[in-house]
């Protein structure tokens, strides 16, 4: 037992590890390279993976401890943002109110529907979540449009009222954190070719990222984690063990909904405006996908799932014709108009194709995700260490 | 000492009356055996007990409090502890901690938000688990997958998981339908053993009389939803109600 918490420290310092030096490691490619569009090192991209691996850790507490497939969870991110620019438009523009706001109000927004939806289980809870999800989509562009600005989206403005930092002069305001402003750069550097960045809004994703893990971790490891992984396996049994399984699930959804909140809330901290599409279904099966895709119910699966999918995105969405062209230039012309036309429909506007084709591949080669992909490969090179030093056991066979 | 007093219960489900006026009473200490052919209401009866079936009419005392309007995690709390045809565990979860979740249920109640405590550091909790996977023979097999053992292993991980919670009353539902000669006598060892090592009363549901009757103190004949016979088990064998609740009317 002492053993699973020296691997939960190791895990931690690892994701640390990433976490803090991802605007290094993730910028590999020389920027003026051919290879500079497949780098991820740049703030914008790499507080998306922060934020989405936020968005699915909490997921993945419902989902891969207790089972119950929420297809709603994009509400709560939603509902983080909208909370999250209010108090940046009412209070000021430090984000640890925001934060704070949308946490709570997201947490709020899940004891209701939770409530309601965990009355049901499988596929029925699953289909009441959806409509709860959808409801607050349609109510935050339509019916709600004083409090959401329904189409065009939430926005600061120069004349919201902001009680504590009342805009002074004509300059847009900017989030921050006592005084450190979220997209400012505090070190830029060039070394062998390489551009790399560092902002104060990236550091304080990771930190919230690193913070959130722990907790998640913690949650894993404890008997309340013991009981909703029972409620995955065995709900009966649990019952007639004196275990009332109904405020377990709803303490978990609770929870992954202030974790989405939390996601939201960071969005709308990074940039703050908050829009209606945030809440569609699309990016309550989005989050499914990244759990689902890194591993669900494992510790860092849901991590790795979001950040793939969020690379994936932004690199093959933004290969198109005339790249193409550049790459396969070396072939002659025919050759290369061929591969250019065989190639187009799987990037650019294409990208969801190919995100399709890598997903499928893994749920049906690897069940377990990307987790179970590493885990396998672990298992195969040490069985192979162990085979190789057996064989240097045995005695030579006689020729 | 009664534990369990059932009086006057009824249930029907539309046209059939599964259970006609049962009145039943359980000695505390005794194992006390449930007997009857197919459709008598012997599950229908156990389903009362539970929390799972509500009787319509009658009444339910266990220990001095009525066990009707309850849910099966209340009454569990009040320390009942069920058995089930087919053993009911985690399949995903290691013995170990099927042996846990029951103790944490019996030390913690129904519901406790503890999200920072650790399970590793929780030693009474594991020791006592431990304890009774030892009690049982499955010490060794701690650390292995629920849903990988045979059948007779999960029957006995069933079990640890009721022993765990010290209950006062256990409820078993056939617990050797389906097994194999040498399997039923492993279970009859086992629930004897648990007899002399616990002073747990025991309601039993069985079909196969050589379980009962090397087990029973006390024996209910249930027919047609009716406790025909309430007798030891020596006066039970030659009883003609009972004969005649078996073998049918034609032999009268």
């Amino acid at each position: 037992m002492t053993d699973t918490k020296r691997n939960d420290v190791i895990l931690l310092l690892v994701v640390a590890f990433f976490a803090l030096f991802a605007p290094i490691i993730l910028n590999p490619f020389p920027s003026d390279g051919p290879l500079a569009q497949f780098n991820a090192g740049y703030p914008d991209l790499m507080q998306r993976f922060v934020i989405y691996g936020i968005f699915a850790i909490g997921f993945n507490i419902l989902f891969g401890l207790t089972g119950y497939l929420s297809f709603g969870h994009a509400a709560f991110l939603g509902v983080g943002s909208y909370s999250a620019v209010w108090m940046f438009k009412l209070l000021s523009m430090n984000i640890i109110p925001a934060i704070v706001l949308g946490v709570l109000i997201s947490g709020l927004f899940a004891l209701v529907i939770g409530f309601i939806s965990l009355r049901r289980s499988g596929i029925y809870f699953s289909i009441l979540t959806l409509a709860f999800a959808q409801m607050s989509y349609n109510l935050a562009y339509s019916v709600f449009t004083p409090i959401t600005n329904g189409e065009t989206g939430l926005q600061i403005l120069l004349s919201d009222p902001r009680i504590l930092d009342a805009p002074t002069g004509t300059a847009q305001p900017v989030t921050s954190l006592f005084g450190l402003e979220m997209r400012d750069t505090f070190l830029a550097f060039e070394y062998l070719g390489r551009d790399f960045q560092f902002t104060y809004g990236y550091y304080v994703c990771a930190i919230i990222l690193l913070i959130s893990f722990y907790i998640s971790m913690r949650i894993f490891r404890s008997p309340f984690g013991t009981m909703l992984r029972a409620v995955k396996t065995n709900q009966n049994r649990l019952s007639y063990t004196g275990v009332n399984t109904r405020p377990y699930t709803l303490t978990a959804f609770v929870i992954s909904g202030m974790y989405a909140g939390l996601a939201g809330a960071l969005l709308a901290c990074m940039d703050p405006l908050a829009g209606a599409e945030r809440m569609q279904w699309t990016a309550s099966g989005e989050v499914v996908l990244m759990t689902i895709l890194g591993g669900a119910g494992t510790l860092l699966g849901p991590v790795l799932g979001a950040g793939f999918i969020k690379y994936f995105e932004n690199i093959l969405s933004r290969i198109n014709d005339n790249v193409l062209e550049a790459w396969f230039a070396f072939m002659p012309d025919g050759m290369s108009d061929f591969f250019v036309v065989i190639v187009h429909p799987f990037v650019g506007k294409g990208w969801h194709l190919t995100l399709g084709l890598m997903f499928m591949a893994v749920v049906i080669f690897l069940p377990g995700g990307l987790m179970d992909g590493a885990k396998r490969i672990i298992d195969w090179v040490s069985g192979k260490n162990r085979a190789s030093k057996r064989g240097a056991k045995a005695p030579a066979p006689a020729e | 000492m009664r534990i369990l007093e059932v009086q006057n219960v009824n249930k029907r489900f539309g046209g059939l009356q599964a259970l006609n006026n049962v009145n039943l009473n359980v000695n505390k200490g005794d194992v006390h055996a449930i007997i009857g052919p197919n459709g008598a209401g012997k599950s229908t009866l156990l389903n009362c007990f539970v929390g799972r079936l509500e009787p319509d009419t009658g009444s339910v005392m266990f220990d001095g409090q009525s066990l009707l309007g309850k849910k099966p995690h209340q009454i569990n709390q009040t320390g009942v502890s069920r058995v089930f045809q087919t053993p009911e565990i985690f399949t995903d979860l290691t013995v170990l901690e099927n042996v846990m979740i029951p103790a944490f249920a019996k030390r913690d109640g129904a519901y406790k938000l503890n999200p920072f405590a650790r399970v590793a550091q929780e030693s009474e909790i594991r020791d006592a688990a431990e304890e009774v996977l030892r009690d049982l023979g499955m010490a060794d097999k701690r650390n292995q997958i629920a849903s990988e053992m045979s059948r007779g292993d999960k029957r006995r991980l069933e079990m640890a998981m009721c022993l765990v919670q010290e209950p006062k009353l256990l409820l078993l539902d056939e617990p050797t339908a389906g097994m194999s000669r040498s399997d039923t006598n492993n279970t009859i060892d086992l629930l004897k053993h648990i007899g002399e090592t616990r002073g747990i009363t025991k309601v039993v549901i069985e079909h196969d009389m050589h379980v009962v009757f090397s087990l029973a103190d006390t024996i209910s004949v249930l027919a047609q939803g009716t406790v025909i016979v309430e007798d030891k088990p020596e006066n039970i064998k030659g009883h003609p109600k009972v004969r005649e609740a078996y073998l049918g009317e034609a032999q009268v």
